[in-house]
């Protein structure tokens, strides 16, 4: 499978602190490939590279062999790479349906002096879009929520919507930071099964932030560990699990193996 | 009681058939009442409340649209030609109806705040004033101006493109702000725009100063010969009230037309995700810049056009119609009637230009009178009454009081903005 987007060397420094450092990272069309590591390990600034939000001291990302940097997060979006967010940023005022109509912006085609002709082709074009909304609602689960303010909803509906906007963008790359935060088990689990009907039947490729290990485990065709600002592991899921380096990321490590000697049980 | 009487009331409005025939018979209440009591404040404010409440009320859309259409094609301006004074007060209404819609799309919309509105209502009354009279001559010498009166059709679109770039200019450097930073900054433009006109008289004399510009030339009465024809001999003094009176109602027309063509598009929806989060916008592919200087150049360009009609109905036009308390009148117009709400911007505009020309002038003069009549009330003497208790004087106090109460009691204005509901087609289940 070729490797839709690639990183080089990525670092990014706020201050003194360095978020990120020299961070490579490959991932690889049709994958759904999640992030992982402690909090304030870097994964959320590492999105924030790939989305434009940000823009790194050193190295380079490349989407399907265009370079990302310097370009502005709506032209990342117009590019196919749309992204969610950690803490749910939805258009709070707005109902699910213009939500996800927002979501379509880089794919209106447009001008202004048809938006206020309202010729035939604002009207079919406007059609177009509202059943496309509708369909994407239907594919996160949304569609009888169309007309509710977003604010509105429940936080695991919220946290679909999220999906359903970036979906609108009509992108080969979904980033999705943390989305089953929040949510029960049951939910977890109906969203994985949605982010793999996304994968087989429309060919996305997805890249994941999460905390929820066994969410983790079971959809990722490939992890990658995060710790302060650097990569320390990284390979298929059940591998990296048994990785000591992450394990003592994540759990700490064990008093007596700072000393030489072995650990008793 | 009062409850009773309101869910009464409501009951009626809500049916088509008798809340129809009530309107209509309330409309021609009031418009006899004015008609026969023409000094009556309280009657013509019932008039508009009646007005109101058309549109409020559940009749059906083609009598509304009827009636509304008569009511402002024909009633007003009856009502305008027995008391000139109310047509005055309708056009200025709909002069500030229109600009609240602009800063509408701006503020309500986009969450642009802009406090230096008033700059564009400016640059398009001046764009007009200095070639609708001899002020050009200045400029270019010779003698050529002022233009004829039919440049002010062309000047209408010139105001509107002239606006349109001044809001280019402003909101190029301000983009990278939002929020108070942003406030602030429109701020000091309209008072550049305002000190600008009161100080371009020299080298050259652009502006005329504060001395103002006049005379400005008005749009010609191209339909004389249809009245002749009539047997109407046109009477400028007559004529013109209400041939302005229309003007601004095309332009008002106009101005909802392409505002609900704007905000129902995937325009006004990029413009509104910038307002509830631009990051989140931005992220999703609206491209903040272009979106952004759009709406400032779209909101502008309304406030050209009405500038150019204000400046051409005024004849005389000085910087002191352009302070920065126009801009905070025309913002308290679209809070109270309700922010981003067309409707709501255009009681807003009426509510507080009525409030203003008629409710707090008609009180002083009413409490002149009660003084100048030694009235005695409770055994006080009226007479007695401190002369500066007049409340056309306690204008802006009386607009702080009603913002606020609006802010803690309604904040979303009077009538606020409702979300389109749709039915969606196709794309059922999963």
């Amino acid at each position: 499978m070729p490797v839709v987007l690639e990183a080089r060397g990525v670092t990014k420094r706020f201050g003194g602190l360095t978020a990120l450092s020299r961070v490579d990272f490959d991932l690889e069309q049709g994958h759904i490939a999640s992030i992982i590591g402690p909090n304030g390990a870097g994964k959320t600034t590492f999105f924030n590279v790939f989305t434009g939000i940000y823009v790194p001291e050193e190295g380079t990302v490349t989407f399907n062999g265009a370079p990302l940097l310097g370009k502005r997060p709506d032209q990342i979006t117009a590019l196919g790479v749309c992204r969610t967010f950690q803490n749910i940023r939805l258009f709070g005022n707005m109902t699910t349906a213009e939500n996800v109509l927002v979501g379509m912006h880089s794919r209106v085609p447009l001008r202004f002096a048809d938006v206020l002709s309202r010729n035939r082709r604002w009207r079919q074009e406007e059609v177009g879009l509202w059943n496309r909304a509708a369909e994407i609602l239907g594919v996160v689960g949304l569609r009888d929520k169309a007309n509710e303010v977003a604010r509105n909803l429940p936080y695991g509906d919220q946290r679909r919507l999220e999906i359903g906007r970036a979906l609108a963008s009509a992108p080969s790359l979904l980033l999705l930071d943390e989305p089953t935060a929040g949510m029960t088990q049951g939910e977890a689990r109906s969203l994985m099964g949605l982010l793999r009907r996304l994968v087989e039947d429309r060919g996305l490729t997805i890249l994941l932030i999460e905390h929820n290990m066994r969410v983790v485990m079971e959809v990722s065709d490939h992890v990658t560990v995060l710790d302060y600002g650097e990569k320390i592991a990284e390979g298929r899921a059940a591998d990296v699990q048994r990785n000591a380096r992450v394990i003592e990321a994540y759990l700490g490590r064990k008093k007596s193996a700072q000393t030489t000697g072995p650990t008793h049980a | 009681m009062l409850a009773a009487a309101t869910r009464a009331a409501q009951a009626v409005l809500d049916r088509p058939v008798p809340a129809t025939i009530v309107v209509i018979l309330l409309l021609a209440l009031t418009t006899l009442g004015v008609a026969y009591v023409p000094r009556s404040i309280v009657l013509f404010i019932f008039f508009q409340a009646s007005v109101l409440l058309l549109y409020l009320a559940r009749v059906p859309i083609k009598w509304k649209a009827a009636i509304g259409a008569v009511t402002l094609a024909i009633l007003i301006p009856v009502l305008g030609s027995i008391n000139g004074y109310y047509l005055e007060i309708v056009t200025q209404v709909g002069i500030f109806a229109a600009l609240a819609l602009g800063l509408n799309i701006v503020v309500g919309l986009a969450g642009l705040l802009d406090l230096g509105y008033v700059a564009f209502f400016a640059v398009g009354a001046y764009s007009w004033a200095i070639f609708g009279s001899p002020q050009a001559n200045q400029i270019f010498g010779g003698s050529t101006f002022p233009l004829a009166g039919g440049w002010f059709f062309v000047f209408l679109l010139v105001g509107v493109g002239v606006a349109a770039g001044a809001g280019i200019l402003l909101g190029l450097p301000v983009l990278r702000l939002h929020g108070d930073y942003l406030a602030i900054v429109t701020l000091g433009f309209g008072e550049v725009i305002r000190v600008l006109a009161n100080n371009l008289d020299k080298p050259i004399n652009f502006t005329n100063g504060p001395k103002g510009i006049t005379p400005i030339a008005r749009p010609p009465i191209f339909f004389a010969p249809l009245l002749r024809a009539f047997g109407i001999e046109p009477n400028p003094n007559v004529i013109y009230p209400l041939y302005l009176y229309f003007l601004v109602l095309v332009i008002v027309g106009i101005t909802i037309l392409v505002n609900r063509r704007l905000e129902d598009s995937h325009i006004g929806r990029a413009w509104e995700a910038i307002r509830e989060d631009q990051t989140a916008a931005q992220a999703m592919g609206v491209p903040l810049v272009r979106m952004k200087l759009m709406a400032f150049a779209c909101g502008a360009s309304f406030a050209g056009a009405v500038g150019v009609l204000f400046s051409a109905k005024q004849i005389f036009i000085n910087p002191e119609s352009f302070t920065f308390m126009e801009s905070i009148g025309v913002l308290a117009m679209i809070i109270l009637g309700g922010m981003g709400s067309i409707p709501g911007a255009i009681l807003g505009a009426t509510v507080v230009t009525v409030l203003n020309l008629q409710v707090l002038k008609g009180l002083s003069l009413w409490i002149n009178e009660l003084r100048n009549a030694g009235t005695m009330i409770f055994g006080l003497n009226l007479a007695n009454l401190p002369t500066q208790l007049e409340p056309a004087k306690y204008e802006r106090m009386v607009f702080g009081l009603i913002l606020v109460l609006m802010m803690i009691f309604r904040p979303q204005g009077i009538l606020p903005a409702r979300r389109r509901h749709r039915e969606l087609q196709g794309g059922d289940g999963n």
